[in-house]
């Protein structure tokens, strides 16, 4: 999230879009309830389904699952035409005005560059005209026709409300409807904002869904402002916090890179990583890149990163691809190139696509860890449990490690919420068992493995023995020595380089936050955004002052958020260019007139004049960006593309297949549907029921009472036409697996007309497996497609192709 | 019934075994009293508060974990309860469905209690102890990282990575663990490291 839970309290019009979140996310759902019945705020809703969310709406308008960027891309067409634009806001805060230079172009759902073998874009086109003068050339009165702002409105013309219909399959006179209520938020005292999930990640274009939003959020100057922004909901409670720090195969803590194989050593690693800014006296925070890297490296090789050893440098692995995300290495896995595998509070063969794939990944692996509180289908994916689970124990020759973890109520430390919130909890229970921490057990691996690299020697023995590792008990490491960690502290007197009597930093302090971290080795921090969390003054994850002066929604003495405990992310941007609010009933922060002072942690340096620095401080522009240079993989603008498996061609791109740079591995296209293939002719989508978690609270006797068995559910016109009854039996079937669930026949969902053809919809909640309190079932990604997005590799679980019929139920070994 | 009262004092006065001489001095008449006596003492008495996080969605509503036994002193804890936390900015008090069972979750009978080992080709897991499990999860990394790991790539680049393990971290982890697990892993060069981000 840009803002937080709290502040949706403020906002003006909520559009729920790739999300549900009155079903899955009901207590910060109440703050939209606030927002209805204290400001007057409205509720649109857009859909496959008439959901819990729709049913509290002002407005529900249905779309077709996976074609978002048509319904986004229209809106902002609309607004362009019709002069919903929030002029001030889009000609200073955005890049509206920024050149781009000759040779970038778009035709036919392509974008200059394409190379169809590889399924990749030579990029170098992608790119903003740099005047003499070093710095990117803008035109302020936007007549040069190659601004962002021309380009914007030329690529979106073609996105009318008629072709949204055909598209998405929503009624024009909806999308109208949609776009007025809008359209209304470009004034400066009208914001909306956007809360999904999910339901626009889950794309082969996923990234690009969230940017359409994000795009429109600024055309309309609801960014940085209260009651406006981009809210991510997420799924899990920490999952936030894992991704801030890095645990994914590409990152360093706080969104910093692993270095590529084209990136030898630490002076060209830094050489792509100056950020000069591309307009004068911009901020272009990430100039201080090289201090975050080497203070992350001094957190974690201790004395052994050095000046001379480039801090450490090669200890660091390098990437040949781009990623080794989950679908490349089980994908790896069924052709037999892993052997050891790890899963730490996961269940893969229920959460990644296509479950056959993954149980043939899983049964060649020589050892399977699993670290978990629960019983997972993942650590018996080699038990045979008939229909829901066809295997012979016997041919499988993996061994499976299972080791009992704590959860939350027995485990002390901080989580990342929604909204940047580091806030810390304290156990409740012992633990059951012989269960552990996941540190304990993390800390057991790691001195078993350094002890066996001392006594053994073997490949590369160096970041293992040299890792730091510096807890009172190595064994054990706490909760709060590793929170100071993160924060970081210093390693040694730091004197003023003008009055060399004066100690800038002593040696064994704390930091106060990420401003002192230093890239001499002079200081040390795991993870730069989460800096200020546990500072001399203590654990500020830990603060539980409730306060709110103004009645803002801010909470700044409650826990800490990342960055710098700042609530809304761009904030400088909810002023005009002279400082003063936009809405002063929303005032967030102002100028006056020697610094910026209010609500929230300003978002920019304290006495930066207005007028000078711009609002969005990270980017070398100082601006936000419309269009986004060569920074995605398929396109600077969103294009709409349809799914891998769809039940039309694209209709403003006949020829392009999906997205047309989403990687797709070689034995995997046999197993998508043909487009339009009459053998599987329903469109699929998954979801989440209020009354569950994913896979975990099957096994939760509550949670399995409310909702004890597996359903799909269907459109009465579709039960008519297959002869399916109201809780009857059904078989679904994808090309990749079956499924067989009972049959909700509901008004929820009705069939949509696509470009003429009637397309009926089949909607798979997920939460179903062979273990656990609830009945067994099928989990979903039996029939989900192996595909991700381009940018991320989020898997494809909202759009794919099914066919159903009415059965008489599984057949129970 | 005195409404001033609240139910809480009420019973927990009268839990704590206090019923005849504290009540008296309430006004309540023996057979009140004996009524009182005969209540099943409120579940709260005497447990322990320790504040948490719900261990589900983003949302992160503040609850409040109720036990027997208090961990501070060393001892063991039992929860009994477990409800929204008032105070918190977010759900000030509110659970959703999930949130409200979570005592149930925390008690599942699909909890697991030791290290078990399931050998090839069986059909059963077999209880093990830590040890045996760690030193065996220490000798299969070690073995698989010597025998796999690529120190140079074919153009003599350094880039010291290990392919043939990988590792996919919790997603309601704190990030103290989180930046244990980050440690640990990475020092050994592995790439195929994720988490729930992507799904």
């Amino acid at each position: 999230m840009t803002n937080a839970w709290t502040d949706i309290k403020n906002t003006d019009l909520v559009v729920i879009m790739g999300g549900n979140a009155a079903e899955a996310h009901p207590c910060g759902f109440k703050w939209v309830t606030e927002a209805k019945a204290n400001r007057g705020a409205k509720l649109i809703v857009v859909d496959p389904r008439y959901n819990r969310s729709a049913s509290v709406a002002d407005y529900y308008a249905p779309i077709r699952q996976g074609s978002d960027i048509a319904f986004l891309m229209g809106l902002i067409n609309h607004c362009i035409s019709n002069d919903k634009v929030q002029w001030e806001y889009v000609k200073a805060f955005t890049n509206a005005t920024f050149v781009v230079k000759e040779g970038y172009g778009y035709q036919d759902g392509l974008f200059t560059g394409y190379d169809e073998e590889k399924r990749d874009y030579n990029r170098d086109t992608w790119d903003y005209e740099i005047g003499p003068d070093g710095y990117a050339v803008v035109d302020e009165t936007l007549q040069n026709p190659r601004c962002v702002w021309n380009l914007l409105k030329q690529h979106v013309a073609i996105y009318t409300p008629e072709l949204v219909e055909r598209i998405c399959g929503t009624p024009k006179d909806k999308f109208l409807k949609v776009a007025e209520m809008v359209g209304e938020c470009s004034t400066p005292t009208k914001t909306m904002t956007s809360m999904y999930a999910l339901g626009w990640t889950q794309h082969s274009k996923g990234s690009q869904n969230i940017r359409g939003m994000a795009m429109l959020q600024l055309i309309l100057g609801n960014i940085g402002v209260r009651g406006g922004g981009m809210n991510a909901l997420r799924g899990h409670s920490n999952i936030q916090g894992l991704t801030d720090l890095g645990l994914m195969s590409n990152l360093i803590p706080g969104y910093l890179n692993i270095p590529t194989e084209k990136e030898a050593d630490f002076t060209t690693y830094m050489s792509t990583r100056a950020y000069k800014p591309l307009r004068p006296n911009q901020m272009s925070y990430w100039q201080n890149y090289r201090k975050f890297f080497v203070s992350f490296m001094k957190s974690m090789f201790g004395p052994a990163a050095t000046a001379e050893n480039d801090w450490g440098y090669q200890y660091l692995p390098k990437l040949d691809v781009a990623s080794y995300d989950v679908l490349r290495i089980f994908d790896m896995m069924k052709n037999g190139k892993v052997n050891l595998y790890f899963c730490q509070g996961f269940n893969p063969l229920q959460a990644f696509p296509n479950k056959a794939k993954l149980a043939e990944g899983l049964a060649k692996l020589k050892l399977l860890v699993v670290m978990d509180p629960l019983q997972t289908e993942t650590a018996r994916f080699w038990e045979d449990h008939g229909t829901f689970n066809k295997v012979n124990p016997a041919d499988i020759q993996t061994e499976v490690i299972q080791l009992p973890t704590t959860c939350f109520a027995e485990d002390e430390g901080s989580l990342v919420n929604s909204g940047r919130w580091l806030q810390w909890h304290w156990p409740g229970g012992s633990p059951p068992g012989e269960a552990k921490t996941d540190t304990w057990i993390m800390a057991q691996i790691h001195l078993r493995l350094k002890e066996l690299y001392k006594k053994e020697g073997g490949a590369f023995p160096d970041p293992i023995v040299n890792l730091n590792w510096t807890y009172k008990d190595p064994g054990d490491p706490t909760a709060e020595e590793l929170a100071r960690e993160m924060n970081g502290s210093v390693l040694a007197d730091v004197y003023d380089p003008v009055d060399p009597t004066k100690k800038v930093l002593e040696a064994g302090k704390q930091l106060s936050g990420f401003g002192q971290m230093r890239d001499d080795g002079t200081t040390a921090g795991g993870c730069w955004i989460f800096s200020g969390c546990f500072t001399e003054a203590g654990n500020m994850m830990a603060r539980r002052d409730n306060s709110d002066p103004g009645d803002a929604g801010m909470f700044l003495k409650w826990s800490f958020a990342w960055p710098a405990n700042r609530r809304i992310l761009y904030n400088r941007a909810s002023c005009d260019l002279e400082g003063k609010p936009w809405d002063p009933s929303r005032k967030l922060i102002e100028w006056d007139g020697a610094k910026w002072t209010g609500y929230d942690v300003p978002d920019i340096a304290p006495t930066a004049k207005p007028g000078e620095v711009g609002p969005f401080i990270m980017n070398p522009e100082g601006t936000s960006r419309l269009w986004v240079r060569k920074m995605m993989r398929d396109g600077p603008f969103p294009v709409h593309y349809e799914p891998f498996e769809s039940p039309v061609a694209n209709v403003i791109a006949p020829k392009v297949r999906g997205n047309p740079v989403a990687r797709v591995f070689a034995d995997d296209w046999k197993s998508f549907a043909d487009i339009g293939d009459p053998a599987f002719p329903y469109a699929g989508t998954t979801y989440r029921l209020t009354e569950h978690f994913h896979y975990w609270t099957k096994n939760n006797h509550v949670n399995s009472v409310l909702q004890p068995e597996q359903f799909v559910e269907i459109s009465e016109e579709l039960a008519k036409e297959k002869g399916i009854a109201l809780g009857g039996w059904v078989r679904v079937w994808s090309k990749r697996g079956e499924l067989y669930a009972k049959a909700v026949v509901t008004k929820r969902i009705k069939p949509m007309n696509i470009d003429g053809k009637l397309v009926h919809i089949v909607g798979v909640p997920i939460h179903w497996g062979f273990v656990g309190a609830a009945r067994k079932g099928f989990p979903a990604n039996t029939l989900t497609p192996f595909v991700g997005d381009a940018n991320i590799e989020t898997p494809e679980f909202k759009a794919f192709m099914v066919n159903i019929e009415p059965s008489t139920g599984p057949v129970v070994a | 019934m005195n409404m001033e009262l609240s139910r809480r004092t009420f019973l927990k006065t009268s839990g704590a075994g206090l019923a005849g001489t504290t009540l008296g001095a309430f006004g309540f008449s023996e057979a009140e009293a004996a009524v009182a006596a005969a209540v099943k003492p409120f579940h709260l008495v005497n447990t322990t508060e320790a504040r948490n996080t719900c261990t589900y969605c983003s949302v992160a509503c503040g609850i409040i974990i109720y036990s027997k036994g208090d961990l501070r002193k060393g001892e063991t804890a039992d929860i009994v309860h477990i409800e929204g936390d008032a105070d918190h900015p977010t759900n000030r008090g509110t659970l959703c469905p999930k949130g409200a069972a979570l005592r149930d979750i925390v008690k599942s009978q699909t909890r697991l209690t030791q290290p078990m080992l399931r050998k090839a080709g069986s059909d059963k897991f077999e209880a093990v102890s830590w040890d045996a499990a760690l030193d065996k999860i220490a000798r299969a990394m070690k073995d698989d990282r010597d025998a796999n790991f690529i120190a140079t790539n074919s153009d003599g680049v350094t880039v010291n990575r290990w392919l043939t393990t990988g590792f996919l971290a919790a997603s309601a982890t704190t990030n103290e663990t989180a930046f244990a697990t980050y440690k640990v892993v990475r020092s050994t060069g592995i790439l195929a490291f994720d988490n729930q981000a992507r799904v």
